[in-house]
């Protein structure tokens, strides 16, 4: 069985935001990480590894640092890594983004596809079932469990009030949660093999039955028309109380002040 | 693609269980607000199996027509014959503006039309209105500047920034909207739906999945989206078994309680209680936050709250930043105080 898992360097938005003074982000002081979801995508293909030896590729979409998070899922257990880079695809949103990994995916063989279900610096989980519909597959996203049963997947798939298991047909794509699993950590051996690994790169030039008009900045249907920080409402009052009754006595004033009792 | 053909204001009238969703009226609401400015109407696309009978109360929201899509295969949701029904809706009639609730749903059913229509879709959008893309005109292009596009609003980098984005050259222009964010309009009572019934035909291919079992989750708790007092506690509230605290405090003043993530991820409490860009997003008249340091993660999901109260003893804590009142001290102290004096107060009523 072959699995193919895609993954994505982002920003660590959790572990501390670090601001330029002028008030924008400040990526190069960010923590680059593997995005969480797709890092418990990795655990689930590297369980199918251990158990029905399945072989596990991980393939990004990035600059050539991306291959960090590629090295990391290959230390971790992964057997090959994919990196797509090119200037030309710069600037991509969730359609141009989808096309191109689709276009890439199309380059491998494969019976399944694991993504994460959303990356921490976009929250959109649009990527994982656009891939899909580009390759024509099955998607079954928020999966929360996977197994394996012949040819098919049997998936627990959240949604907000339940769960549905779900069978589909191999090949198909997987969005898993963070939920999932816990990833586990690299190994010394997988480290010292990693930094040797060879990274399969390819460029817009590698990637066929592909339309220029859908890749990059140009080919995003979805334009910025302006970014800004967010402006948050003021603070209000903050009192530093002598005693918890004088605390007290505040909250139930603004409380009764409003109307709520 | 001819833009001029694409009319009207489309809403997904998300339903589960023959029940339609709330986000469904809210964002009903929003599309009557927006269909405004264009001049147009606003439609509904019910989905599902044995939905028809549900037409009249997406009516009473707003709808001004609503497409049915009936079918067998419509039965639980799944994403192929649910795509495909949409697709074939937008397809067959061309609508300038799609909404779709950001539910676990819409998420999959989104990106999945998005895709097989090849249009742009913006995600999780907490502001939507009519304008000018760009924003203002490139000097010597002003020919170029579109006019009546769907500006769509919405938080990146777990809320550190918001970003507008626009969908100029495609239609429709997508966006999903999280539940708990727009506003539904007063039901106009005994309003009945001007029913357009549409199959496109459904045929199993290799994309239909199988259900194979629908396991619903028991919960007798309010959600805390509905709730009008929420009592929140974080990870400072110490341990799960603390937690009792809070919902006294809850109990005497008629609330629920909510949590923050770092609660979940500590399996004090269950998911569906938890508030902020992972959890849900809830603005309710009071908002209590209480051992909560206020990660942006969490303000998105509770900062549109009418009365924000924050408890902390960090007095440096980020959480003082959106409160309309803080109080900076021990919670074990002052809660349960607070809850005996609410309950005094109320009984001297």
């Amino acid at each position: 069985m072959k699995v193919i898992v895609c993954i994505k360097q982002v920003p660590d938005t959790k572990g501390g935001v670090k601001f330029n003074p002028d008030g924008t982000l400040d990526r190069a002081a960010m923590l680059a990480i593997m995005n969480p979801d797709d890092k418990a995508g990795l655990e689930a293909a590297l369980r199918l590894k251990d158990k029905y030896n399945a072989e596990v590729t991980v393939l990004t979409m990035g600059l050539p640092k991306a291959t960090d998070v590629l090295r990391e899922a290959l230390a971790m257990g992964a057997d090959k890594a994919v990196l797509i880079t090119d200037r030309v695809l710069g600037g991509a949103d969730t359609w141009a983004t989808s096309s191109t990994i689709a276009a890439g995916i199309r380059n491998l063989e494969y019976d399944l596809i694991i993504t994460g279900r959303q990356a921490i610096d976009g929250d959109t989980a649009q990527v994982g079932p656009q891939i899909a519909e580009h390759l024509g597959i099955p998607v079954i996203s928020y999966a929360q469990d996977i197994k394996i049963e012949g040819d098919k997947v049997v998936v627990q798939r959240q949604y907000d009030d339940r769960y549905h298991i779900l069978e589909a047909k191999m090949p198909c794509l997987i969005t898993a949660l963070s939920e999932l699993n816990d990833p586990r950590y690299m190994t010394p051996g997988g480290i010292f093999d990693a930094v040797k690994a060879e990274i399969t790169t390819w460029g817009r030039a590698d990637l066929k039955d592909l339309d220029d008009a859908n890749i990059g900045l140009a080919g995003s249907p979805t334009k910025i028309a302006k970014a800004s920080d967010k402006v948050r409402k003021g603070a209000g009052e903050k009192i530093v109380p002598d005693s918890p009754e004088e605390g007290v006595d505040y909250i139930v004033g603004k409380l009764k002040d409003k109307h709520v009792i | 693609m001819n833009l001029e053909e694409y009319k009207g204001v489309f809403v997904f009238a998300q339903q589960v269980d023959n029940q339609i969703s709330g986000i469904s009226y809210e964002l009903l609401g929003k599309a009557k607000e927006l269909a405004e400015p264009l001049n147009t109407d606003v439609t509904a696309v019910l989905i599902g199996s044995g939905v028809k009978d549900l037409a009249d109360s997406l009516a009473e929201y707003g709808a001004d027509r609503v497409i049915v899509v009936d079918d067998p295969e419509l039965k639980e949701y799944r994403t192929e014959p649910y795509a495909h029904a949409l697709a074939s809706v937008i397809n067959e009639f061309k609508p300038d503006i799609m909404l779709v609730g950001a539910t676990a749903i819409g998420r999959d059913l989104g990106p999945t039309v998005s895709a097989r229509v090849a249009t742009g879709l913006t995600a999780d959008c907490t502001v939507l209105n009519i304008g000018d893309f760009p924003l203002q005109a490139i000097p010597g292009q002003e020919d170029k500047q579109k006019h009546n596009q769907l500006l769509m609003t919405r938080p990146a980098f777990g809320g550190n920034t918001i970003a507008t984005i626009a969908c100029p050259n495609n239609r429709p222009q997508m966006a999903t909207v999280r539940p708990g964010v727009m506003q539904k309009i007063d039901p106009i009572k005994g309003a009945k739906a001007n029913v357009v019934e549409f199959n496109p035909g459904f045929t199993p291919n290799n994309r239909y999945v199988t259900i194979k079992e629908v396991v619903k989750a028991v919960s007798d708790t309010v959600d805390i989206m509905d709730a009008k007092i929420l009592v929140s506690g974080g990870r400072g509230v110490g341990s799960p078994e603390n937690f009792k605290i809070l919902e006294d405090l809850a109990k005497a003043i008629g609330g629920t309680v909510s949590c923050s993530r770092a609660v979940v991820d500590s399996g004090w409490k269950p998911k569906d209680l938890q508030v902020g860009q992972t959890g849900k997003t809830v603005r309710p008249n009071v908002y209590f936050a209480i051992g909560i340091s206020g990660a942006i993660q969490h303000v998105a999901g509770m900062e549109e709250s009418d009365i924000i109260i924050a408890i902390n003893k960090d007095e440096d804590a980020p959480i003082f930043d959106v409160a309309d009142f803080g109080i900076v001290g021990d919670l074990n102290k002052i809660v349960p105080e607070l809850t005996e004096k609410i309950k005094a107060e109320l009984a001297n009523k």
